[in-house]
């Protein structure tokens, strides 16, 4: 069976959605696979949201934009309503609980991965580390990638001059893929 | 060919590109989807030696392109399409003067100012000249950004080799989006590249002259007639990507992001057993006619997917004339497209009439 996922991750501009997607496409090519990121790329982004989608394969990867994607990351309330509907039956939902409210997840038609992203980030001393917290929880929920390489690959995408918050950073996403664990 | 892959976006892969391909000055205006070409180059271009210019206008980059150009120095602009059809003029008196240059359209929506997303409507000014005058550039179209790169890579030699401009025609999507690229070993610098035409200062050499006006009888018909054997001659330069065409009754046509993005649509309805196959032209001058109307021969049916509302499939038409006809579908700029777009078009395609 080939490797193929794929994943939108939304949410507010600053919440650090484009970084963690990033994040995870560096990873999957330091992994040797084959990787695609785009960003949004419209109107939507002036609304304040944001977000990007990623594919993650073992074959050429064809198309980077996904209607239907087979997992989410979702950090606010606007992005669970616009993107739920979209997710395949069955997919990963991960969901920041911190800010939206798990009941408004359709647990029964997808596998639902609540996590309380900002709660977490903020007990290991920075909120701003919330998304990757969500994105420990992904790697865990999914098993695309080993967490390992995920956190190997955070030099990468991190400028330099924040280098000093790559421990901090890796610590949440072991938090995040702990907190998957449920 | 280094091992160690870099993730970038395709604009940055087509600055790299060029970079790597020994080009040496740079001149831009700045327009989006392709910002990120000069905001790379201002400091890379200069750090390799070369010459970076914000050009006060894409008038001013297009003519500054044909003066590097002149001095047989590898040169490059970029813009997107408001700002490539104000370079038009100096790339007709370009190609008039046999002059060697890479321009890189990022194709944005139009017509006039359009939007800042992705559109393939500027087919037809790409491949049919664009500017005034019966010429011809060679045009690549890259789907995927490890294509930025080599395609921008080998731009340079195909426009020095032809003596003639070559356009890179890219989009928002593959401008925008990020993928692994692997970088080749950088070409040296070669002084003597053009070396029996480049202007120099004339020095004791007998006197050269690079223009696009020929005003003795005749003379015109002469430069005419060269140019369309220079550009019959480039159809040795093809590429196409054939994808599961050989047992296909319907084979997609399409070319640059919709291409890849039609690519997964196929894959899907291959899945499911439908005989289906993509032809994705990689260079658009020359058209990969041949090869369509080798596949026309076999009897198979044509469906042009764009960006636009009906450019390439004209191109199609005209490669499988009296052997076959291309259904057409156009998704509109404006909306960002998905394979599921194109899946109930080509199920309808492959039902046939």
């Amino acid at each position: 069976m080939s490797l193929y996922q794929d994943v939108i991750i939304a949410g507010f501009g600053g919440q650090g959605v484009m970084l963690i997607g990033n994040l995870l496409a560096y990873a999957g090519m330091e992994h040797g696979l084959n990787v695609t990121y785009i960003p949004v790329y419209g109107p939507e982004m002036r609304g304040g949201t944001a977000n990007c989608t990623v594919v993650v394969s073992d074959d050429a990867i064809g198309s980077p934009i996904i209607r239907n994607p087979k997992s989410l990351i979702i950090m606010n309330r606007p992005s669970l309503d616009k993107f739920q509907p979209q997710l395949v039956d069955g997919g990963v939902l991960v969901v920041n609980s911190s800010l939206v409210d798990p009941a408004l997840a359709d647990a029964s038609r997808v596998r639902l991965v609540p996590v309380a992203c900002n709660e977490i980030a903020d007990g290991l001393g920075n909120t701003r580390m919330a998304n990757m917290v969500a994105l420990g929880a992904f790697i865990e929920a999914t098993g695309v990638l080993p967490l390992s390489v995920v956190e190997e690959s955070l030099s990468h995408v991190i400028a330099k001059h924040y280098s000093h918050l790559i421990p901090k950073n890796a610590e949440a996403l072991r938090a995040g893929a702990n907190a998957a664990k449920g | 060919m280094s091992a160690k892959r870099i993730f970038i976006k395709g604009n940055e892969a087509i600055a790299h590109g060029a970079l790597d391909a020994g080009c040496r000055c740079y001149f831009g205006y700045p327009i989006t989807p392709q910002n990120d070409i000069p905001e790379m180059l201002s400091s890379a271009m200069p750090a390799a030696g070369g010459e970076f210019v914000q050009a006060e206008s894409e008038v001013a980059s297009a003519n500054m392109l044909l003066g590097a150009a002149a001095c047989g120095v590898r040169a490059m602009t970029t813009s997107s399409s408001p700002g490539v059809s104000l370079m038009q003029e100096a790339i007709s008196y370009m190609a008039g003067s046999d002059l060697p240059g890479v321009v890189v359209n990022m194709n944005r929506g139009g017509p006039g100012l359009g939007d800042i997303g992705p559109s393939q409507g500027d087919y037809f000014q790409s491949v049919k000249g664009g500017g005034h005058g019966d010429y011809r550039t060679l045009v690549l179209a890259p789907g995927s950004c490890q294509e930025c790169y080599d395609l921008t890579f080998e731009a340079f030699d195909l426009a020095f080799k032809y003596r003639n401009p070559v356009l890179i025609l890219g989009d928002a999507i593959v401008g925008q989006m990020k993928e692994p690229v692997a970088r080749r070993e950088a070409l040296p610098i070669d002084p003597a590249e053009g070396g029996n035409w480049k202007l120099t200062g004339r020095g004791q050499r007998a006197p050269r002259i690079l223009k696009s006006l020929f005003l003795e009888d005749g003379a015109l018909a002469g430069q005419n007639l060269r140019l369309r054997d220079k550009y019959a001659a480039m159809a040795a330069e093809v590429r196409f990507e054939a994808f599961e065409t050989a047992d296909a009754d319907l084979v997609v046509v399409a070319y640059g992001s919709i291409g890849r993005i039609v690519k997964s649509t196929v894959r899907a309805l291959r899945a499911e057993g439908l005989k289906v196959g993509l032809l994705r032209p990689i260079t658009l001058f020359p058209f990969p006619e041949a090869a369509l109307r080798d596949l026309a021969g076999q009897g198979k049916r044509f469906l042009t997917i764009e960006h636009n509302l009906g450019q390439m499939v004209d191109d199609v038409r005209l490669a499988v004339r009296g052997l076959a006809d291309s259904e057409f579908f156009g998704f509109l700029p404006g909306n960002m497209p998905t394979p599921e777009d194109f899946d109930a078009p080509v199920r309808a395609a492959v039902k046939g009439a």
